[in-house]
């Protein structure tokens, strides 16, 4: 089967763009994609299309396509939470891969902190909840990323500050990123005292809810970038609410990992850039720790030990990740890839890592770590 | 009300009982309304009362609620447990819970609904 590259990439600056739409995000988005991949709008033949909370449109992919002057031969959108960004890859990529596309536009954009109150956004996200069980509770997303946490730190030992040291680490990411939402350096000690939320999560432990856009386009040639190509993708689902989450330690996330790994032909170990979905520190914790970058308990030591800085052996995240480049929706898992993309191509500027990964691990999640999809990024040699 | 809900858990709490699916083949607890047992995968599945009394699978104590009208309750305790029968549940508890704690489930009402509220465990499952 041929192989599909990711040939272009752009992303807008996440935070707040007041007086901009979700379809104005995501057509600043894809303007800035095509022109990355060096491809003219009549060469796109595939358009996926994220779902945005504040445009809940029946047609979003074929909308944008006739405002944007797009033509494809295959289009719709698609939603799975959190993990909605990784699974348009993926799709792109097999339906390139199958002969069907030759070049794919993935794009997602909304405008979830200036389009809407954020209790109707904190309503909106907590309805993945169970409709009879939990959302009647007074739960919300947070209190239910909370309640895992619980039990994943009562079983492992871990401590709030482990957690906290993530939120510091990517926050210090963010702080040389021009595009993040969040740039003010955090001590473990803000983070530590910041408002309390859901024990054990507090106001830093969770992301910040953004305006922003992200587009890609899968390509079978690879662009003018360089050739990385996704030469791997794995999906898991076990569970869709955290009441019927069997297992802390098993939630799927490895299943997807191991399913791309091995496609893939690489180990983990094999892995020299991470971009790994990071709604709140214990999501970045147990992913790190199921997935097998880190022993179980141990992330936030292998962390402070270097292992995830950009200059160490697995950068994570070098844009700040959701907890600080921000998150708005399926765009914010999305950045993840553009981030690992532009890294593998040497376009990271100021934040350029010095290895120059040869191989990058993606992974999103959705729900409450209900959905896991993971990719390996794998760069040709010249 | 759909097929998969009718006589569940809703209407049990309405009536201050702790409802859960029981398979009628092998007689597996479901967490959560489901069409096909999770064990044995038979698709006739029965709501059956709770004893009421479980242990802490979960805490979490609330400060950001997400609307008015539990901003009322605010700092509230929610808990997932595991009940004596398999199944597990979501609902609130008392402050002083922690994780393996036994417990009994409990009543209250709250915005027009009635919702769950566990304590320690006693040996009266209907007291709220």
């Amino acid at each position: 089967m041929r192989a599909a590259y990711l040939r272009g990439a752009f992303g807008t600056a996440f935070g707040l763009h007041e007086g901009s739409s979700a379809l104005d995000l995501m057509a600043q988005a894809a303007r800035g994609a095509l022109h990355s991949a060096r491809l003219e709008r009549p060469a796109v033949d595939g358009v996926l299309c994220g779902y945005a909370t504040t445009m809940p449109h029946l047609m979003l992919s074929t909308l944008f396509c006739e405002r944007f002057a797009l033509r494809p031969d295959y289009a719709h959108s698609l939603q799975l939470g959190g993990a909605t960004g990784a699974a348009m890859l993926m799709l792109a990529r097999e339906l390139v891969r199958a002969g069907r596309c030759h070049n794919v536009l993935v794009l997602a954009g909304e405008n979830r902190l200036s389009g809407q109150s954020r209790d109707s956004s904190i309503q909106t996200l907590a309805q993945v909840g169970d409709a009879q069980v939990e959302v009647p509770n007074g739960a919300s997303v947070p209190a239910y990323y909370a309640l895992m946490a619980s039990r994943y730190m009562h079983d492992t030992g871990l401590a709030e500050t482990d957690l906290a040291q993530f939120a510091v680490a990517m926050r210090e990411r963010a702080a040389v990123h021009p595009g993040a939402h969040l740039r003010s350096r955090i001590s473990l000690e803000d983070v530590m005292a910041s408002k309390p939320i859901s024990t054990p999560l507090k106001l830093l432990d969770c992301c910040p809810i953004s305006d922003g856009a992200v587009a890609m386009v899968v390509s079978r040639e690879p662009g003018p970038h360089g050739a990385v190509a996704v030469s791997g993708a794995g999906q898991a689902h076990r569970h869709q609410h955290l009441c019927a989450m069997e297992d802390v330690f098993d939630t799927g996330a490895k299943s997807a990992a191991n399913a791309a790994l091995a496609e893939a032909d690489l180990g983990v170990d094999d892995m020299g850039y991470l971009g790994v979905y990071d709604s709140f520190t214990i999501t970045l914790t147990m992913l790190l720790e199921e997935i097998g970058f880190a022993p179980r308990g141990q992330a936030a030591a292998c962390l402070r030990q270097g292992q995830f800085d950009p200059a160490g052996v697995q950068p994570l995240n070098t844009h700040g990740g959701l907890l600080s480049y921000g998150h708005c929706g399926v765009a914010g898992g999305m950045a993840h890839a553009v981030e690992a993309w532009l890294q593998m191509t040497g376009q990271g500027g100021s934040r350029q890592i010095p290895s120059r990964a040869r191989h990058a691990f993606l992974h999103g999640d959705g729900g409450v770590m209900s959905s896991h999809v993971s990719l390996v990024l794998s760069q040709e040699e010249p | 009300m759909s097929v998969l809900q009718s006589g569940g858990y809703a209407e049990g709490l309405a009536a201050r009982r702790v409802r859960f699916q029981r398979c009628a083949a092998c007689g597996a607890a479901q967490t959560l309304a489901r069409y096909v047992c999770v064990s044995c995968r038979h698709e006739t599945l029965e709501w059956a009362d709770a004893c009421g009394h479980g242990v802490v699978n979960a805490v979490t104590v609330v400060s950001r609620a997400p609307s008015d009208l539990f901003r009322a309750l605010v700092p509230y305790m929610l808990v997932i447990v595991t009940l004596e029968e398999g199944a597990r549940v979501m609902g609130h508890g008392t402050p002083d819970l922690a994780i393996g704690q036994a417990v009994t489930a409990g009543f209250f009402d709250h915005g027009g609904q009635t919702l769950l509220r566990f304590g320690p465990r006693s040996d009266d499952p209907t007291a709220t």
